[in-house]
């Protein structure tokens, strides 16, 4: 046994908790200075620099020399490290440690159309208007020591934190704490370190914000509120929560974003305010790590890896995404991912079930890619110098917090294991029994009243001994760093196991029956002491003995560990990240599309045998017998050719459609939390849609800024956007507005006179506001009402569902009165009605072609009045509102031929020119006409047909859709489920744990206004919310 | 006809607009012959005879051929020269008649009664003959209806009726045809990333076993059925239970047991109340019934699909899926019908379903069997409906295109039962009033 004199050091470490100054002593005063010299020791000072053999001393809990040449203090403690590791301990930068994160209730604070709204904050006091923003909430003011959680994390390896107050959108200030178990008041390293924030409320009961882009907006109006508030506004009087975010801008700001696009939302959201923020992610960053290298942020990146699904079941298996079971394969690839990127990045336990895997999905980590040097930088030096500590925490430097670790072996190998972790000069042990491995040979001697009996004992591990005489006899054997248990019989079994295997399990049956009275079984305990043991023990017969084992040699170093290697097929990263993703994007091509029944919808009418030629994403020519050599030919005999169908209203591809809490909520964005993944764009481009007006929801009369795309699948949300187009806001009237469905509605209004107030209101303080700005540029800078302001000066413009005549008559007049009109009126199914009205003000309608019945203010409607508006002079679209219908636009404009007679070029251009122009984009797209976008789709059959498919479909002179390559996609997605299911297994029959498979539910975002065939795989997203 | 909308519009400016429909009056009892002469006929069985006329006599169809003579009597002559006729469409499970205003209006809905085994409760005694949305499917060649309760375990009893009746009792086509109950769902529900979505958290909690209790619910559905079998077989009751007594039908094969569910081990356990019980079974849903489709006809289950016009179950799944299901299960040879379950266009758009059906790989007259023959037979009213032969109902359409698609589907005339049904409506008449108010032709 190799020198153990340390042991005794624990004893000696009495509590060298260091009381205040302050504090009074009752007894007798106990002042030590906590000495420690650690010698021999391998140190890695920081992932750069590492001593071999060096020498470590503190001193009041500070590191006051480290090298290879140090004097030892003649007061230290003198612990002897040979064969050990000392490490910087870790920091996590992502904790709530030590104070009490409140959990959210049940269904509170979301907006749900049948319960009422809380439209005032429930805090007290002289804080801000909305209960999710609380940027005063100080973590340090309420920190609290918490030995148990502080254990864990110490047990890990981690010796400093940084904690705050996981709630709320704006959460105040985290502190950065030590895991030390002394008074708070010293345990605190950094009162105010950071500023959190999420894209969560959190527990607030409010119902504003209930979606992302409101969450988004909230968090841009609290920016412009806090720069006015600076000038301390007399009409504000005290706003505490203002005060403090400001106070707090001058910190780290950190942002907990948990997804690959959250996290470039939040970026955004600094960028407009000059914020770099620190952004805690979500583990699927890798999917997008371009685009995340973009933001120049550095990342908080958790090690909480999905767990295996049981896929057993092959109808369980069935509902399980692709895009989840690859996600579960790659997750691991996402630190790596980050240090290939050179994005910087801090590691945190957060997010993990249990933070006890916190080592091995690290390990897991560098298997698939990341390297020690990063890790190690990634929880010591990265986080200590974001958060302004790396003067005291983050490295073994003299002049430091003497927190570290030291272990058995190097800190990341499989085998290593934490011994002791020194927190502020402190020593809390973690496996300390494992600081002296007893593995090697002895000589045995057990004496008794009959003479002295020689073995040697072979000890295989503290756990593992055999003792070998004439045989080699398995023994019983256990060993804690103090104290030896040995029992072993001197016959061998006699199904003996061979020799060096552990024991097994059993206690009785590895001795080989021990019959009664033999008297040749010994069982022996006594204490290690150095590299000699001494003890007592008594044979079968009761016979008394003493024993001595004395240390011989050490055994053979193992040879070098096998390093588990990356595993050899992985699924690949496509875009999206859905089972339709591209593993390599479609590129612009030069395209020749020949012989086809060519609908232009310009005054050409439809051409037959004609060619269209696309060419740099623009249509370059049409006309007959056209070549161009660098052409690709498609040979279209037979087939139409139309512009893309253009969906005037739709909810696809955003994370949220909603923000329903308030009735004016023109502040908010469409295009905050657009989701480039939603299977639902490629979808809709197998039905030819190129363009689609993302629309928010009908839940208030002032409803979100609108967003219209293109379909361009495998975009990110930036360049989903339709560039260069006007901006539009959607409002809505009616029954939606008004709550019809609720029986205790309390927010104004619930009736259409209400609506037509809401409307004349919001215009009126519009109107004010541009006023005042204009006299006062100090006049607070209001999102909700510069949105009103670009109305009135036709900057923006209006869609407006709408459905009754009253409704839509009272709305134009109040667009009379202030000056702007109403652009396009959509749903408007009593149009008929007012159509010679709205040709008037000037009004686009956007229509359903068959659609009445669902709710009393379509009793009215008529699957005729498309042709009635047509008829009246109006420009008149077809919409879907709806995610499957839209893929079947160019049916519903079929539908006005039926239901009304009109002509078949008109009735085509309802889904494609018509609503280009009542976007303002027919200068670009909506009609095959030289210069403009090359969005094309090419037909089967007469697009207004139930008999036509799409065979391709083109957005910028790029094929998104093609048919025959869509056949192929299902064999590949085929394909890799096969692969990933008995991967899947696989993990399962060697013994992973797994949870239940688990459904990948699509949510599915509606406008509220009607129910919708969505298939068996969907969730409402309101339903979720309101979960 | 365009003169008479006129008139009925002048009409309606003066007597005030809220009685619109109400001149939409059913068609009365047309005795003696009635000829239907040069039409391409779809029979509804995948026939299709060119130049055919039909002959019917008392509401009956008596001869379907070529070269029948028309007599020069007085009879009915309707010339099809040019037009497409067909067998009156079949809605093979709905809500018509119960729900007039799905959102919002309570009051106007009758289509859920509150309660689990609802055996005894008869959709046919709430069934509305003047619910406004009937007469926008007559007009798109919808005849006959079966009227289905929704809600609990078992929903109660489904009936069969035409669409031009003064009242229930008048409309009803076969009563109480089936018993209809809705199974467990043995999928997990939860959350999961919404594309970065609202961050409202992920799951939470460890999901539960759905499938065990989907399994124990299962149990006490078929435990409600021997016990109803157990009373059934006692002669006289000392107390009467009007539940179990309301399922005899199924021991007696003159009801089918309609099962609602679309996931796989749904329709396994439907497979098994054959089995046990030996009852009829319709499977009503069956957006999965693609994956099983042999298994559904070795046990002789029939399939109500829902809507065609449905997004595909998975992301992953084929973008067509639902478009392609009906030609997996006609190869297969199951028995289907298709339907329209459509909220907001309420049903008119049948089809229109099976147009999309034809698009993806059925032929155009196994698409139309889909909605007439297949659907008489499931709702076992093949003997007098759902197709254009001899014995059967004149229940009739004639369109002046192809029914299936919308760019040319045109109902001109309607019979049921050889009545000449009106195919006005209260969006027509709507429409004329505004082509007048306009100006417009």
């Amino acid at each position: 046994m190799r020198k153990i004199k340390l042991l005794l050091s624990g004893l000696l470490f009495a509590s060298l908790l260091q009381a205040q100054e302050t504090y009074p002593v009752n007894g007798v005063a106990d002042k030590r200075d906590g000495c420690y010299a650690f010698t021999n020791a391998t140190i890695v000072q920081n992932a750069q620099s590492t001593l071999q053999k060096a020498t470590l001393v503190i001193r009041d809990g500070k590191i006051i020399a480290v090298g290879s040449s140090v004097t030892v203090p003649k007061d230290a403690v003198v612990i002897d490290c040979k064969n050990k590791f000392i490490y910087p301990s870790f920091i996590d930068i992502y904790t709530d440690y030590g104070v009490t994160t409140p959990q959210r209730q049940f269904g509170a604070g979301g907006f749900n159309f049948n319960q009422p709204a809380q439209i005032a904050t429930a805090t007290k006091g002289p804080y801000g208007w909305n209960q999710a923003i609380k940027p005063e909430t100080d973590a340090y003011k309420m920190f609290s020591v918490d030995d148990a959680k502080a254990k864990a994390l110490r047990d890990l390896g981690f010796g400093t934190v940084l904690t705050h107050v996981q709630d709320g959108i704006s959460r105040g200030t985290g502190t950065v704490v030590t895991l030390s178990k002394e008074k708070e008041n010293l345990v605190i390293l950094k009162e105010k370190a950071s500023a959190h924030f999420s894209l969560s409320k959190g527990t607030s009961t409010q119902s504003y914000p209930s979606s992302l882009m409101g969450t988004i907006a909230l968090l841009r109006q609290t920016f412009l509120d806090a720069q006015w508030y600076k000038n301390k506004p007399a009409k504000e009087g005290i706003n505490l929560s203002l005060q403090a975010f400001n106070d707090n801008l001058s910190l780290p700001q950190i942002f907990e974003a948990n997804d690959k696009w959250n996290d470039l939302r939040a970026d955004r959201v600094g960028d407009e305010f000059g914020v770099q923020y620190v952004i805690k992610g979500g583990g699927n960053e890798y999917q997008r790590i371009n685009e995340i290298a973009g933001t120049k942020a550095t990342f908080i990146v958790s090690l909480n890896f999905p767990q295996a699904m049981d896929v057993e079941d092959p109808n369980d298996a069935r509902f399980v995404s692709l895009a989840d079971m690859k996600h579960w394969e790659l997750a691991p690839t996402n630190p790596a991912a980050f240090e290939k990127a050179n994005i910087p990045f801090c590691l945190t336990t957060a997010d993990l079930r249990d933070p006890k895997q916190f080592m091995a999905n690290l390990r897991k980590a560098m298997e698939y890619g990341l390297t020690e040097t990063r890790a190690m930088e990634a929880l010591t030096k990265t986080p200590a110098t974001l958060l302004g500590v790396y003067d005291k925490v983050g490295s073994i430097e003299t002049g430091k917090i003497a927190n570290f670790v030291i272990t058995t072996d190097p800190i990341f190998s499989e085998k290593a294991v934490v011994l002791q972790n020194w927190v502020q000069g402190n020593k809390y042990g973690v496996k300390e029994d494992a600081w002296s491995e007893a593995k090697g040979t002895y000589n045995l001697a057990i004496t008794s009243a009959a003479g002295t009996n020689t073995y040697t004992l072979d000890v295989k591990s503290n756990n593992a001994a055999n003792v070998i005489g004439k045989d080699t006899l398995t023994g019983k054997f256990s060993f804690d760093g103090k104290m030896v248990k040995l029992s072993f019989s001197t016959t061998p079994a006699r199904r003996g196991a061979p020799a060096g295997a552990a024991p097994a399990t059993g206690g009785a049956g590895g001795f080989g029956g021990g019959r009664g009275g033999n008297p040749s079984q010994f069982r022996l305990s006594g204490v290690a002491n150095g590299d000699v043991w001494n003890g007592f023990g008594e044979d079968t017969a009761g016979n008394k003995l003493t024993w001595t084992a004395t240390f011989v040699s050490a055994p053979a170093s193992d040879s070098a560990r096998r390093r588990p290697s990356m595993p050899q097929r992985l699924s690949k990263v496509t875009f999206p990240f859905d089972g339709y993703g591209w593993e390599e994007a479609p590129k612009q091509e030069v395209l020749l599309i020949k012989n086809a029944t060519v609908w232009t919808n310009e005054k050409e009418g439809k051409l037959e045998n004609t060619d269209v030629l696309l060419k740099d994403g623009k249509i370059a020519k049409i006309g007959k017998n056209l070549s161009d050599a660098s052409a690709r030919v498609i040979d279209a005999t037979g087939k139409h050719v139309t512009a893309g169908i253009i969906d005037e209203h739709s909810h696809i591809a955003a994370a949220s459609i909603n923000e329903g809490a308030q009735s004016v909520t023109s502040e908010v964005r469409i295009a905050d939390n657009l989701n480039p993944e939603d299977v639902n764009i490629y979808r809709q481009l197998s039905g030819g849609v190129t363009s689609s007006h993302i629309l928010h929801g009908s839940a208030n009369t002032i409803g979100g800024q609108t967003q219209l795309i293109k379909l361009r699948w495998g975009a990110n949300d930036e360049e989903l956007k339709f560039k260069g187009s006007d901006p539009f806001i959607k409002f809505a009237l009616g029954e939606n507005v008004k709550r019809t469905t609720s029986q205790n509605n309390n927010r104004f209004p619930d009736t259409r006179m209400g609506v037509e107030e809401v409307l004349n209101d919001a215009f009126a303080r519009a109107k004010d506001y541009e006023k005042a700005r204009k006299a006062d540029p100090n006049t607070r800078k209001d999102l909700e009402l510069e949105a009103l302001v670009e109305i009135m000066n036709r900057k923006r413009f209006i869609t407006c569902h709408s459905y009754v005549q009253s409704e839509i008559t009272a709305a134009m007049r109040v667009g009379d009165k202030y000056g702007f009109k109403f652009n396009t009126f959509t749903h408007i199914l009593e149009g008929y009605k007012v159509a010679d009205k709205m040709k008037v003000h000037g009004s686009n309608a956007s229509t359903f072609a068959d659609w009445w019945a669902y709710k009393t203010e379509v009793q009215d409607a008529i699957a005729y009045n498309a042709a009635i508006m047509y008829k009246v002079g109006l420009n008149v679209c077809i919409n879907s509102d709806d995610a499957e219908m839209a893929r079947r636009l160019n049916q519903e404009a079929g539908k006005t031929v039926k239901y009304g007679g009109v002509p078949e070029e008109d009735a085509l251009k309802m889904v494609t020119l018509n609503p280009a122009k009542a976007l303002h984009v027919e200068d670009k797209v909506g009609s095959i006409k030289t210069g403009k976008d090359a969005d094309i789709v090419i037909w089967s059959d007469n697009p207004l047909s139930i008999y036509a498919k799409s065979e391709k479909t083109i957005v910028d002179g790029i094929v998104y859709f093609d048919r025959e390559k869509d056949l192929e996609q299902r064999k590949k997605i085929a394909a890799e489920r096969l692969r990933l299911i008995n991967k899947l297994q696989g993990e399962k029959r060697g013994g992973a744990p797994t949870r239940p498979a688990e459904p990948s539910y699509q949510i599915i975002l509606t406008c509220n206004d009607h129910s919708h065939s969505h298939g068996l795989i969907t969730l409402d997203a309101e339903e979720l919310e309101n979960k | 006809m365009k003169k008479i909308f006129c008139n009925i519009a002048a009409l309606m400016l003066l007597t005030g607009f809220a009685k619109a429909q109400e001149t939409v009056y059913p068609a009365k009892e047309y005795k003696g012959r009635l000829y239907i002469t040069n039409g391409t006929v779809h029979v509804g069985n995948g026939q299709v005879l060119e130049n055919t006329t039909i002959e019917v006599n008392d509401g009956k169809i008596v001869k379907v051929g070529a070269g029948i003579a028309v007599p020069q009597d007085g009879a009915k002559v309707v010339d099809a020269k040019g037009k497409h006729v067909y067998p009156g469409l079949i809605l093979p499970s709905t809500d018509l008649g119960l729900k007039e205003i799905g959102s919002g209006v309570r009051g106007s809905n009758d289509f859920q009664e509150l309660g689990d085994y609802n055996s005894n409760v008869r959709s046919i005694v709430a069934y509305n003959t003047d619910s406004k949305i009937t007469g926008t499917l007559r007009a798109n060649g919808i005849l006959l209806a079966s009227i289905t309760p929704e809600g609990g375990i078992v929903s109660g009893s489904s009936s069969v009726v035409q669409l031009d009746a003064w009242n229930w009792e008048d409309a009803a086509y076969k009563m109480d045809a089936g018993i209809h109950v809705n199974l467990p769902s043995f999928i997990i529900r939860g959350g999961r990333r919404g594309g970065g979505g609202f961050p409202g958290g992920p799951g939470g909690g460890a999901p539960s076993d759905p499938s065990r209790q989907a399994i124990d619910r299962v149990e006490e559905i078929k435990s409600f059925f021997r016990q109803a079998k157990a009373y059934l077989q006692e002669p006289v009751h000392k107390e009467t239970n009007l539940r179990l007594e309301a399922v005899k039908g199924l021991f007696d094969k003159k009801q089918k047991l309609f099962v609602h569910g679309d996931q796989v081990k749904q329709m396994l356990i439907a497979i098994d109340f054959v089995k046990e019980f030996g009852f009829d079974v319709v499977i009503i849903g069956g957006s999965e019934s693609y994956q099983i489709a042999d298994l559904l006809r070795q046990n002789n289950i029939a399939v109500i699909l829902g809507s065609e016009h449905s997004l595909p179950s998975m992301e992953d799944d084929d973008v067509d899926q639902p478009f392609k299901t009906p030609a997996v299960l006609q190869k297969a040879g199951v028995l289907f019908a298709l339907n329209d379950t459509h909220e907001e266009s309420r049903y008119r758009n049948l089809s229109f379903n099976a147009g999309t059906a034809a698009t993806y790989g059925l032929s155009k007259e196994q698409a139309l069997q889909a909605i007439t023959l297949n659907a008489a037979r499931i709702l076992g009213v093949d003997d007098k409906t759902g197709s254009l032969e001899t014995g059967k109902d004149a229940n009739i359409v004639i369109a002046d295109g192809d029914i299936l698609d919308m760019k040319s589907s045109n109902v001109i005339r309607a019979f049921i039962q050889g009545r000449d049904v009106s195919l006005d409506n209260k969006q027509k008449q709507l429409y004329e009033r505004y082509k007048y108010k306009y100006g417009i032709k």
